[in-house]
């Protein structure tokens, strides 16, 4: 039967409150809805945010067996250069595999979720892991600013082991043009709320769920969980009145906790609504977007199974509050940083290096010695080890899962940053390897030699000249 | 069977410009200053060197590759010179150069000298370390900086040796003091005021624990020196100072990659000392070694060399420091001459100022009365290189 094998989400550490937002850039007479966005680091981006949740959700599953991987966003780095091609070799996976972008739509994650369902049904694929992941860049002062959250789900699509079959689907398209972005555009744009809510959310995502329901001559009193997008509170909350659904039914939106989180918002809900299910559960996901996108599965056994792992739950609790706003706009570039004279100097990207490299740069693979077993990164062909020293007797060796403590640190202030001190160290990881990372996702008062860290995939820089977004591995305080 | 360098080579002139914020001097003005005063000091002519080692180690921010703004700013007539570069040990490595070049019979005369201008970067500190390691290395290293990387080895030491960061950083603040005073004498130094003890420990923290005191200067500067066989040496000076010793070590990539490396010491320092101590064939380093000039690029750099270089048992270098030790007083000096502290870390030259101060010292002509050291026998002077994790060390040990 096919359906879900695992899920994982991430959510960024740092929260806004809606409060900072509206002080800084608020207009006469608006007044904050209560709440916070999840919003990414500095060095966070749909890619990155999409490979830690992959990673959540691969865990104790078998990466070699993953042979398809789609990423569905609105804010791809690349336009050209396949994102999910980035996440795949992120995420260290076989390169016999598919890979696909969704992109364009709100609706880009559950596109995807239908297609890998479709793949797997199909045969042409056994494993796919679906990433929903978006960082949306919004002009401050504009609408979105405070609604929009940065975060990114995931999904291992399968047909043995599944925690939830899938049952069905329904699906309404439209050319709603609600929110747009042209080619080459930085910021969207958007038409009237009234008529976003009217016309498009309270009349499209109904229309989906009553579609399937009918579809499937279900009701909607069948369904322990009904997930979908919030991004109209009342209106929310009156669609799910109308479908004669009760309070308890309804999932969180999570609107007041990480903001809508565009493509990866249903998948979101969606594997919170795992996380709180129990076996024999019907769940409903529907999506917002050009239309809607009606999905319905059923919980099975497994879900007792499956090992504890970091849904929406455990990175809700984890986070610290980004309290200036100002340093939100430095993050986003939107107020551009001082980097000096030295954070100027040429940033080389050459791409025969990096595809060369990539399992160094890219996947955090080093190698390991057959003869004495010692890890070490960057893979090497003789052995480190200056008791061993055997020449091309290595085999390759993931450090991205391994933990490690801190070896020694420091905040350096004279290295560019956007947010300095700009921290560094060295790791020792746990099974043997030592290298040097910076460290992000903390400050500096709270590190300590010896504290426990685990590894983070990251953006390292933006060439604006040469369109490189380069990725790099840091790491980070375990995340609780 | 090898039989090492000790005794073969000496060095019969030393130049060394006044090391600074030199605004108004190009490389080549520096190079044309250094040279002037070693050719007068071996007083010997130009036609009378055979072969030539040029340091300068960035050499994009100033006289471009390979070795013709040597030839070219000196006008050196058509002979062989080199250009060698390996981190901060560069100076020390063309002095090296020329003497391996002597020793081995195949030149009497040569000359090595290094340069760095390094104030024409339009800010702070060294130029960033992106593109020093290579492209792949560019992409999976974080953006150190030089006092961040030597930070780290800071933090490590007071982990390992128990020291509550406020101990740690008084230990370090004596060093500063210490080479702040020596400078503060030498007209030559670029940074010539005393600092105390409280000003070092409030200063600004650079990269943590290291503040601004904890860090040498910034310089522009050149120093030179002319070598010749050592049975030719007294033909032309009575006082020649001779090398014992020239040894190099670098990482075999186990401090970083390896998990055996402490972290509060320099690996090359230790076996770059252990080979030069047998090469020049000094048995007790402590007792032994008159004077030095080591690589106090950071205070802690100069704090675990002491250790490295066997002056101080392991962890035990913080009870030297508050005894007075390598004060200029002390029963070791170390920098005497206010150390790359004072003089500011112009890469290629540095190695070759430190041992234009041992020649001095050595030969008695300090300059100051009150800088000269009495009767010293052998100096040593040491250059690393790189980061902690990952470096060049070298040790240069010389006498009368």
């Amino acid at each position: 039967m096919v359906g879900i094998k695992s899920y994982g989400a991430y959510i960024p550490r740092y929260r806004m409150n809606h409060n900072t937002i509206f002080s800084a850039v608020g207009f006469l007479g608006t007044f904050p809805a209560p709440g916070e966005n999840a919003v990414a680091n500095y060095d966070e981006d749909t890619i990155s945010m999409a490979v830690t949740a992959g990673i959540n959700c691969l865990s104790g599953m078998k990466r070699e067996k993953v042979d398809g991987l789609y990423l569905a966003t609105t804010s791809q780095p690349y336009m050209l250069r396949q994102n999910s091609a980035i996440v795949a070799t992120a995420l260290d996976l076989q390169p016999g595999m598919r890979t696909a972008d969704f992109i364009g739509s709100t609706k880009a994650g559950t596109s995807a979720l239908l297609s890998a369902f479709d793949a797997v049904k199909g045969g042409t694929s056994s494993n796919v892991l679906v990433c929903a992941s978006d960082c949306r860049l919004s002009k401050p002062g504009s609408s979105q600013e405070p609604l929009y959250g940065d975060g990114a789900a995931a999904l291992l699509v399968g047909s043995d082991n599944v925690i939830a079959t899938f049952e069905g689907s329904y699906s309404v398209s439209y050319d709603f043009p609600d929110r747009w972005r042209a080619a080459g555009e930085k910021f969207e744009h958007a038409w009237e709320d009234r008529f976003i809510r009217d016309e498009g959310y309270a009349t499209m995502l109904p229309e989906a769920i009553s579609g399937l329901l009918k579809k499937y001559n279900l009701n909607i009193k069948d369904f322990a969980k009904i997930a979908y997008p919030g991004i109209y509170v009342r209106e929310h909350g009156a669609i799910a009145r109308r479908l004669g659904a009760e309070p308890g039914q309804i999932q969180d939106i999570l609107l007041d906790k990480i903001g809508d989180t565009g493509s990866a918002s249903p998948l979101m809900m969606l594997t919170a609504a795992i996380e709180g299910a129990k076996p024999g559960d019907k769940i409903l996901v529907a999506s917002f977007g050009n239309g809607s996108d009606a999905l319905f599965f059923q919980v099975t056994e497994k879900i007792n199974k499956l090992a504890d792992r970091r849904g929406v739950e455990k990175n809700l609790a984890s986070k610290k509050e980004l309290s200036s706003y100002e340093k939100y706009l430095a993050f986003r570039n939107l107020a551009p940083m001082d980097l000096g004279m030295r954070g100027e100097e040429s940033i080389r990207s050459p791409m025969s290096t990096l595809f060369r490299e990539r399992q160094s740069i890219l996947s955090l693979c080093g190698s390991r010695c057959k003869r004495c077993g010692t890890p070490q990164y960057p893979a090497q062909r003789i052995c480190v080890n200056p008791d061993c020293g055997t020449v091309d007797e290595m085999e390759s060796y993931r450090f991205s899962d391994k933990t490690g403590v801190i070896f020694t640190y420091t905040g350096d202030n004279l290295a560019a940053s956007i947010d300095p001190p700009a921290i560094y160290g060295l790791v020792d990881f746990e099974g043997g390897g030592r290298f040097w990372f910076d460290l992000t996702d903390c400050d500096l008062d709270s590190i300590k030699v010896g504290m426990p860290v685990e590894m983070t995939f990251r953006r390292r820089y933006i060439d604006e000249a040469c369109g490189v977004h380069g990725y790099t591995w840091k790491a980070t305080p375990i995340r609780v | 069977m090898a039989e090492g360098i000790k005794n073969k080579v000496a060095i019969i002139g030393m130049g060394c410009t006044k090391f600074g914020e030199l605004w108004d001097k190009s490389a080549e003005d520096l190079m044309v200053d250094a040279f002037k005063e070693c050719i007068e000091d071996a007083g010997i002519e130009k036609k009378d060197i055979k072969a030539a080692w040029f340091g300068v180690h960035f050499e994009e921010q100033s006289v471009g590759k390979g070795a013709t703004s040597l030839s070219l700013a000196l006008k050196l007539p058509f002979i062989p010179v080199t250009r060698v570069e390996n981190f901060c040990a560069t100076g020390t490595e063309a002095l090296r150069g020329a003497c391996y070049a002597v020793a081995s019979g195949a030149y009497d005369i040569a000359l090595a000298l290094g340069v760095e201008k390094l104030k024409d970067t339009g800010y702070g500190g060294l130029p960033g370390f992106r593109n020093l390691m290579g492209a792949r290395n560019a992409l999976i290293m974080p953006k150190v900086t030089a006092p961040g990387t030597f930070a780290m080895m800071a933090t490590r030491y007071f982990a390992v040796h128990g020291l509550s960061p406020d101990d740690g950083k008084r230990m370090l603040a004596k060093v500063s003091v210490k080479s702040h005073h020596n400078g503060s004498l030498n007209p030559k130094a670029h940074l010539r005021r005393e600092v105390t003890e409280e000003q070092v420990m409030n200063a600004p923290i650079i990269a943590w624990p290291l503040g601004l005191f904890d860090c040498c200067g910034v310089s522009d500067g050149s120093a030179a020196a002319i070598v010749t066989r050592a049975d030719m040496a007294r033909n032309f000076r009575p006082d020649p100072v001779y090398i014992k010793s020239l040894q190099v070590a670098l990482s075999s990539g186990e401090e970083l990659m390896y998990t055996q490396w402490d972290g509060a010491h320099v690996e090359t320092g230790y076996r770059a000392g252990v080979l030069a101590y047998s090469e020049a064939g000094i048995k007790s380093p402590r007792k032994e070694v008159s004077m030095a000039e080591v690589h106090d690029c950071f205070s802690i750099t100069e704090a675990v060399t002491m250790e490295d270089l066997q002056f101080s048992s392991r962890g035990r270098v913080k009870d030297d420091i508050e005894a007075g030790r390598f004060n200029l007083d002390g029963e070791q000096p170390i920098q005497p001459d206010g150390g790359l502290k004072c003089f500011g870390h112009p890469i290629g030259a540095s190695g070759l100022r430190m041992m234009y101060e041992m020649y001095k010292q050595l030969q008695g002509k300090a300059q100051q009365p009150e800088r000269q050291l009495k009767n010293p026998k052998i100096g040593l002077t040491h250059n690393m290189g790189g980061f902690p994790a990952m470096n060049v060390v070298s040790v240069a040990i010389v006498g009368l």
